[in-house]
């Protein structure tokens, strides 16, 4: 493997179930982790929907995300960031999510982005 | 009478403003999947100029799969059975997603 | 992968030989399992399989490696949260075949 890194920024805008989005960036996420690559998540929009404690999908038949994201830090990926609009817009705070997350304002998410080598967007 | 199903968050489509617009008297209303965060407490005003009679529902296996608590009270949770009593008992249903 | 039985018991195996009921666990099946991948199950197997049950009860996925070591060394310590401890219990690849084991999925995102 060559030894040359690459920055990822994983963004999740869709609230998880009703698509397959979620798993999908959680699957990226977790391989560009055991590749050792840096990697950050940042959810925007109705992403932030994912971060919500508790789920209970049995009676849906799907596998429980919020007890995946409780691994990420197992797989020591903590650059987790939310987006402080998204958040207001749907009456939520960062004390009431599942995971540590930082709050960021936009010019925060811009930078963010610039940042990274690659941007996936899910 | 007519049974509207919807099944997008508020800001994932036009689906919710396109469904309120269309909702008629004594309609009811079923957020299914991810239409059930429209019943978020942040999303409350939307739903204080409803037509008369119209009666709200959500299903309660896609609010306990997204980890969801002390949701709207105007909407009454639900089980699948009860979803199939609701498409027998109005006309027709519309889905809007 | 064919179909085993185990203690008069059918038990439905996935074409890579993990078991497609996780409900149809048991320490049998798990020696069962062992025994076809050439390995005698010690009591040092053992508690690497309960670090690897205890994981997936509670993220509902089965770990890569480096979680996995992570996991190993906070309930038994350092000395056997290393890859080379784990290499040598399940050689090969330690997740892909204690998850195998241990009755839980193949392990994506694993190399």
């Amino acid at each position: 493997m060559s030894e040359q890194k690459k920055s990822f920024l994983i963004i999740n805008r869709c609230a998880p179930y009703g698509s397959s989005n979620a798993r999908d960036a959680l699957d990226v996420a977790l391989t560009v982790s055991v590749f050792e690559q840096p990697l950050s998540l940042l959810f925007l929009d109705d992403g932030v929907l994912q971060l919500l404690p508790d789920h209970n999908p049995a009676d849906i038949a799907q596998k429980n995300l919020s007890a995946n994201l409780a691994m990420l830090e197992m797989y020591d990926i903590d650059q987790i960031f939310v987006c402080e609009k998204a958040l207001q817009q749907r009456g939520l705070t960062s004390e009431s999510l599942g995971l540590k997350a930082r709050t960021l304002n936009a010019t925060e998410i811009a930078d963010l982005v610039r940042k990274h080598d690659q941007v996936l967007s899910f | 009478m007519t049974l509207h199903t919807l099944n997008k968050t508020p800001h994932e489509s036009n689906a919710l403003q396109d469904c309120l617009a269309a909702l008629s008297d004594d309609d009811a209303l079923l957020l299914i999947e991810n239409g059930v965060y429209c019943a978020m407490p942040a999303h409350a005003e939307l739903f204080t100029r409803l037509p008369g009679g119209v009666q709200c529902y959500l299903l309660q296996a896609d609010v306990q799969a997204r980890g969801l608590n002390d949701l709207n009270p105007e909407f009454r949770g639900i089980d699948y059975d009860d979803f199939v009593t609701l498409s027998c008992r109005y006309e027709k249903v519309v889905s809007w997603f | 992968m064919s179909n085993i039985i185990v203690a008069g018991k059918q038990i439905e195996l996935d074409p890579e030989g993990y078991l497609r009921e996780l409900s149809d666990w048991s320490s049998d099946v798990a020696e069962y399992i062992a025994q076809q991948e050439g390995i005698e199950l010690t009591a040092e197997h053992w508690e690497i399989l309960e670090v690897l049950r205890n994981f997936y009860q509670q993220f509902e996925m089965s770990p890569a490696m480096r979680p996995l070591v992570k996991a190993v060394t906070r309930s038994l310590g350092p000395d056997k949260g290393k890859s080379i401890y784990l290499m040598s219990l399940f050689p090969g690849s330690p997740p892909k075949l204690a998850s195998k084991i241990a009755g839980l999925p193949k392990p994506t995102n694993c190399l």
